[in-house]
């Protein structure tokens, strides 16, 4: 057990240090969290995202933090959010059991316009499913998972490193925005090591809620005009605003008022759809001149971009389109593709969650053919198995 | 100088909140929160460092007309909520106002837990014996044989005694007192608060247009009649004989002890890691 803990804080040393070191995608997720700030982390233990909250319990309390195992995973996030209001970067890791049994906190969480980030490290389902299988079945239900309507912001990595400076995204943005980040990772990634070079800490851009200005009898916690990032004020400052998750108007007491409920869903919508630029990031892999296209996130992208290599010294022209944020889905970057190539090859973990928000896009007949290449057994899509596809769609 | 009226209700409630409030008249929440605002004062607590956390139902809207840090949660996860906020600001003074069916049934494991953690949260559970909110379906603390929208035939669930659930699972004041009872609930509020760990204060509450009605319990004056006659203090309990005490219900404290309180702990967790990494330099 010592020797475990040894080995873990070794770990932990020597990422500080300019150089490669050999990390897991959880312990990336621990890192990137500990370099934005996280000052605490409820959370409840499921496979295959324990290991983000077994580093956190041990590096938060040597830097003042908080950690707290609750009694399940609706109470972590509830600490979580409450954490939050009272001022904290707040953040819980969990799997996809555990993430449905948060749906209904993290809506509360976007109504109430409560920055904190939710780390889900996907393994098959549906229910129990494959605890240590990867899969990418919860694409949709991190955007549709909570009942209502409230846009979602959901960023995507693909490799170690990524999952790092991603995680610290999260934060910025739950920050900014004033809402529930969610971070996806494909279980093979989660335990996956790869050597990284982090960066130096010095360098890196992190965001911090801005605290109001104003005497407490002008704030308004959900000012009309707000503008992003706004000032946020937390419990305990002066401020003694009241949250709720009914309909409120802009100083949080609720409203049946359909002029402000109105004003009130306008302003979590718009927050997303108005900064589009700001929130999509997408990557495209030698997709000049390109008759095919793949799209895959996270897992997939590994393996699409590995057969894209394999095409491309075949002489077939194809390119790699790789979300890194999800949600909200990159409608332009694709609507281009679709009217661009002769066809999509949509590989994923799942049986079509990212192939009908594709298939959404395609308006006309001369969009491109799309082809699912699907497995929902607990195995990965392999280069081999994009590459027949491309063959079939050359 | 103008001689402008400052009461204590002008100090703690909200100015800027619309009232009347939501609830029925009749019902006796509103007797308890001018109880808890009273207790506030009393203790001459900063309204800034006072946190008040509520779940979903009839009580827990008492939260939004209080001048204090206020938060209407989620149904049954006011507690969870509060932990988190306890846990982050131990300064802060965190008042979790619920309900029966809100901290017995859908909150239940939360509730549990944080009496197991001793965490110095006052959990107010305003006892009213049916879910209000709803409409008037059972709770937890629905009587054997009463009547609710969801027992047409009466209720043949067994019930919680809440304050019994609070001593098995470990919390470590526990009270009961009645909305009838004014005074002592404000004391006994003033002490929970002021109490080192968690405290639990059932107050038994009324409902007077679903429950009372259902049950033909009378007016609003008789529910709260029938606190006053049918309770007794712990201390008068002791006197009488056992047969007398058949369908009374016990007011007071019934436990307050001194066990480590879970924000202190953590504190000191912090503080040992900081030795250590002092230590190694």
């Amino acid at each position: 057990m010592e020797k475990v803990q040894e080995k873990k804080q070794k770990e932990v040393k020597e990422t500080t240090e300019k150089k490669s070191v050999l990390l897991q995608g959880n312990q990336a997720i621990a890192l990137g969290a500990l370099a934005a700030g996280v000052n605490f982390f409820g959370g409840y233990p499921i496979t295959p995202s324990t290991e983000i909250a077994e580093i956190l319990s041990e590096e938060l309390p040597k830097r003042g933090g908080k950690f707290i195992q609750m009694e399940d995973e609706i109470a972590s996030i509830c600490s979580v959010i409450g954490a939050s209001l009272a001022g904290a970067k707040a953040m819980t890791a969990t799997s996809g059991p555990g993430f449905s049994l948060m749906q209904e906190a993290i809506g509360y969480a976007k109504i109430a316009e409560t920055p904190c980030v939710v780390v889900d490290v996907q393994r098959g389902g549906p229910s129990t499913g494959l605890p240590t299988k990867p899969s990418q079945g919860d694409i949709q239900q991190s955007r549709w998972g909570s009942h209502g309507d409230a846009p979602a912001i959901v960023l995507y990595p693909h490799t170690v490193k990524e999952a790092y400076e991603l995680t610290i995204r999260a934060f910025n943005l739950s920050e900014k925005y004033r809402t529930c980040v969610t971070l996806l990772l494909d279980e093979v990634l989660g335990h996956m090591r790869e050597a990284v070079v982090l960066p130096d800490p010095s360098t890196l851009r992190i965001i911090h809620r801005l605290k109001p200005t104003v005497p407490p009898e002008w704030y308004k916690h959900y000012d009309e005009n707000q503008k992003y990032p706004s000032p946020l004020a937390s419990y305990g400052e002066g401020y003694r605003f009241h949250v709720t998750g009914l309909a409120h108007d802009s100083l949080g007491f609720p409203t049946n008022k359909s002029s402000e409920v109105a004003t009130m869903m306008a302003r979590l919508k718009k927050k997303i759809v108005h900064n589009i630029r700001d929130l999509v990031q997408i990557e495209s892999y030698k997709m000049e001149n390109t008759k095919i296209a793949v799209f895959a996130a996270g897992i997939c992208a590994r393996s699409a971009k590995a057969a894209v290599n394999m095409a491309r010294a075949e002489g077939i022209e194809v390119g790699l389109l790789r979300p890194l944020t999800i949600w909200p889905f990159p409608d332009d970057a694709v609507k281009k593709v679709l009217r661009d190539v002769e066809a999509v090859i949509v590989p994923e973990l799942n049986e079509g969650q990212l192939y009908r928000e594709i298939e959404r896009l395609t308006r006309t007949k001369t969009d491109s053919s799309l082809v699912p290449v699907q497995r929902v057994d607990g195995e990965i899509i392999t280069p081999a198995d994009i590459l027949r596809a491309i063959k079939e769609a050359n | 100088m103008a001689n402008i009226p400052q009461k204590i209700i002008h100090q703690h409630l909200r100015y800027n909140k619309k009232f009347p409030h939501v609830w029925c008249a009749g019902c006796s929440h509103g007797i308890v929160l001018g109880s808890t605002i009273r207790a506030v004062a009393e203790l001459n607590l900063a309204k800034d460092d006072v946190t008040m956390i509520s779940g979903i139902g009839c009580s827990s809207r008492m939260p939004v007309y209080a001048d204090f840090n206020t938060c209407h949660s989620i149904h049954g996860r006011a507690i969870a909520f509060a932990t988190g906020v306890k846990l982050f600001k131990p300064e802060q003074n965190v008042l979790v106002v619920t309900g029966d069916g809100d901290a017995t049934a859908i909150g239940g494991n939360h509730f549990i837990h944080a009496c197991r953690r001793n965490i110095n949260l006052t959990i107010l559970i305003l006892n009213n014996n049916i879910y209000g909110m709803t409409g008037g379906q059972y709770s937890p603390t629905t009587p054997t044989g009463a009547k609710a929208t969801t027992t047409p035939y009466g209720n043949i669930d067994p019930v919680f005694d809440i304050c019994n659930l609070a001593l098995g699972a470990g919390a470590t004041f526990v009270a009961r007192t009645t909305a009838f009872h004014t005074m002592e609930t404000q004391k006994v509020i003033k002490q929970g608060i002021e109490h080192k760990g968690i405290s639990v204060i059932e107050i038994v509450s009324s409902c007077p247009v679903i429950y009372g009605k259902l049950n033909k319990k009378g007016t609003p004056a008789d529910m709260l009649r029938w606190m006053k006659d049918n309770t007794i203090t712990i201390a008068e309990s002791q006197k009488l004989p056992p047969e007398k005490l058949d369908g009374k219900l016990i007011r007071g404290i019934f436990k307050q002890e001194i066990r480590p309180e879970y924000t202190d702990s953590y504190q000191k967790l912090i503080e040992s890691t900081q030795v250590t990494k002092e230590a190694k330099k």
